[in-house]
């Protein structure tokens, strides 16, 4: 269906891709980054549309998205 | 599966600085898809104001120029006026273009100069540490308002998007903000419109968007998101304020 | 044989600016300099340039920054407290290495103080006004025929230096009117802008900048300055000597205070007294080492200048011990009169 990808060093943790992900499927991983910070990421492929809205609000254009 | 969402040609591969969530990169990342999407990054120049938004020249794949505080509007009138046919635009914050830049900023709309301006408000002086600005809502506390922003000192904040509108050389000006989906996708309308207004030569564009800045309203990033909405959009109400159309000029 | 012009200072600048290439202006008005805009605004829409009345000195300086950026020749004029409004500008123009021309048509301060000629602002000219580590080069005209020969030279040798340069005038130079020939321009060789923003077609991006944040940038660029300013003070030190191989005083003067004092030595000589006078065309560079030479065979300058003691400093430091410098001071009103300098060269000598 569709995917997400993180860039893991890019992320800061923010959380607003949680606040856009209309099924609430981006949860943040236990490995932290270089920076310290604990990288969000995709907790299902399968429910994943594609939809793209994470990556729209992502400060750090952290989030590239498969269709 | 294709890739149905990526980073603009415009925006270079770099990480960002900003602070976690500060709506500053996802601002930069509208900009690029708007040049992008006109095809425009070869003649596009940028004009940095003085704050957070100074850096612009490290995150745009573009010719910039780093103008004095509050004097970007003047400085992309001066390569407007040699550079017809490039693209021009400005980008800076709430202290830079409503605090000592309002001169440069109201003549250069009066004037009608064909740019555009990329005004991000987040209600404080960022860089700086977070003192009062001319956006400061009223009751906010900064460090140079410790007691809350007082109408009887202070005055009230002031609307740039409105006043702007105001003046018979403003043909495009509104106010969005990017704290949710449905407010990102008009923003990004806005400041394509805007961009769009320059490449068909119509007059002064201005894009005021709303912003975040967590560090210094002491929020976390989903806290300082809601407070756009809760305090600053109900003040600064979101909208396109004018916008001209061709014909209006015949 | 050329051209004759019965013409304003402040016009023939204007002229000269034109002749040299100028095609972007942007000032503010005030007295007494109005005559460089208003000509500028008349004349600039005719040949495709470009004249903003801009909505203040600030706005006119960071104009000017814009146009200079995008590879223009580029001008801005003003008097006195509108060049200390510019001293941001000018510093970010040096610290980014931009070249451009403005101009002061001095008045007298500080403050409001009034529209008639001084030379208050030579420290603002020459010790660069604005914050910083960093020179203008300063050029000051004496003549009407200056005010036009200078404002092509101006331009060359901002682009020659990617610096602004300054030509200090006054209210007496910008006002008066008199003949100049009107002199071709005969441009310097220079190297082509390869550092102008004009949009980043098929090469990388170029930036103008003056922040240094990383390690060493800033130390780096501030050297870098200096040798500019160096290779200023070697290759671009212009005066005009007179009377001076057998004089026992000479006069230092600029500007309108040197026109008169041209006088005031002539009468000096009509009476016996063996005087010349050392004329500074560039204030910065300043001609320390033509002083220094000078002071080995004369043992007495009188710095006459119409402020109450600027560039009498300068002097000082060229001679160092080697001679003794006397200082007359006219501040503004009215221009000195040559009895009046003769008096106080009667004085010290």
């Amino acid at each position: 269906m569709g995917k997400i990808i993180v860039n893991r060093e890019r992320c800061k943790a923010c959380a607003l891709c949680t606040l856009a992900c209309p099924k609430k499927l981006i949860l943040f991983s236990q490995e932290a980054n270089s920076q310290g910070f604990c990288p969000a990421e995709l907790s299902s492929e399968t429910e994943c549309t594609g939809c793209a809205l994470c990556a729209e609000v992502c400060p750090d254009v952290a989030i590239e998205v498969w269709r | 599966m294709k890739q149905v969402f990526k980073r603009p040609q415009s925006l270079k591969d770099v990480p960002f600085h900003f602070c976690p969530g500060c709506h500053h990169g996802t601002i930069h990342r509208l900009v690029a898809e708007a040049i992008d999407h006109f095809d425009l990054r070869e003649r596009t120049i940028g004009v940095a104001g003085v704050g957070c938004s100074v850096f612009v020249y490290e995150y745009f794949d573009i010719d910039v120029a780093e103008a004095p505080h509050g004097r970007a509007p003047a400085v992309a009138t001066g390569l407007k006026r040699v550079l017809r046919d490039r693209i021009i635009f400005t980008y800076q914050g709430d202290g830079d273009l409503a605090s000592i830049g309002m001169s440069e900023i109201v003549h250069t709309a009066n004037r009608g100069e064909n740019i555009t301006v990329i005004f991000v408000n987040n209600t404080v002086y960022g860089m700086t540490g977070g003192q009062m600005a001319p956006t400061t809502l009223l009751g906010q506390q900064t460090t140079t308002s410790p007691y809350g922003r007082d109408f009887l000192q202070d005055g009230y904040p002031i609307r740039m998007a409105e006043m702007l509108a105001t003046l018979e050389g403003t043909s495009f000006s509104a106010r969005v903000a990017v704290n949710t989906s449905a407010n990102l996708m008009k923003a990004k309308k806005a400041v394509r419109r805007a961009f769009e207004m320059q490449t068909n030569d119509l007059g002064f564009s201005f894009v005021e968007l709303l912003s975040s800045c967590p560090t210094n309203w002491g929020l976390n990033p989903i806290r300082a998101n809601e407070r756009v909405e809760k305090e600053l959009i109900p003040y600064f109400p979101l909208g396109i304020f004018k916008e001209r159309k061709g014909t209006d000029y015949l | 044989m050329e051209k004759r012009l019965f013409i304003k200072g402040n016009e023939a600048l204007a002229q000269g600016a034109i002749k040299a290439g100028c095609r972007y202006y942007f000032g503010y008005p005030i007295t007494p300099q109005n005559d460089i805009p208003e000509f500028l605004s008349k004349q600039l829409p005719k040949i495709e340039g470009c004249f903003i009345q801009a909505e203040s000195e600030v706005a006119s300086i960071n104009m000017l920054l814009g146009a200079s950026a995008a590879g223009a020749r580029a001008m801005t004029s003003s008097s006195s407290p509108g060049i200390s409004l510019m001293q941001e500008g000018i510093s970010y123009l040096a610290g980014s290495e931009l070249p451009a021309v403005i101009v002061n048509i001095t008045r007298s301060g500080p403050g409001l103080g009034g529209i008639s000629a001084s030379q208050g602002d030579y420290f603002q000219a020459t010790r660069g006004g604005g914050h910083g580590d960093y020179r203008t080069l300063v050029l000051a005209p004496h003549s009407v025929q200056e005010m036009h020969d200078l404002a092509l030279l101006a331009f060359d040798l901002a682009d020659k230096y990617r610096n602004p340069v300054v030509i200090l005038g006054d209210a007496v130079l910008g006002q008066m009117q008199e003949t100049m020939i009107d002199r071709a321009y005969r441009p310097m060789e220079l190297a082509p802008k390869d550092w102008t923003l004009t949009g980043a077609a098929g090469r990388e991006p170029r930036l103008i900048k003056s922040l240094y944040l990383k390690e060493g940038e800033m130390e780096r660029h501030n050297w870098k300055l200096f040798e500019k300013y160096q290779r200023m003070k070697k290759e671009e030190v212009r005066y005009e000597a007179s009377l001076e191989e057998d004089a026992q005083l000479v006069v230092v003067a600029f500007g309108t205070a040197a026109r008169v004092s041209k006088t005031a030595v002539r009468l000096a000589r009509s009476e016996g007294l063996r005087v010349g006078l050392f004329r500074p065309i560039t204030l910065f560079p300043f001609p320390d080492r033509a002083l220094l030479d000078l002071s080995q065979r004369v043992k007495r300058f009188l710095s006459i200048e119409m402020n109450t003691g600027q560039m009498v400093e300068d002097v000082k430091l060229s001679v160092a011990r080697d001679a003794e410098v006397h200082f007359y001071g006219h501040p503004p009103g009215s221009p000195p009169i040559p009895e009046e300098l003769l008096e106080a060269i009667q004085k010290v000598y």
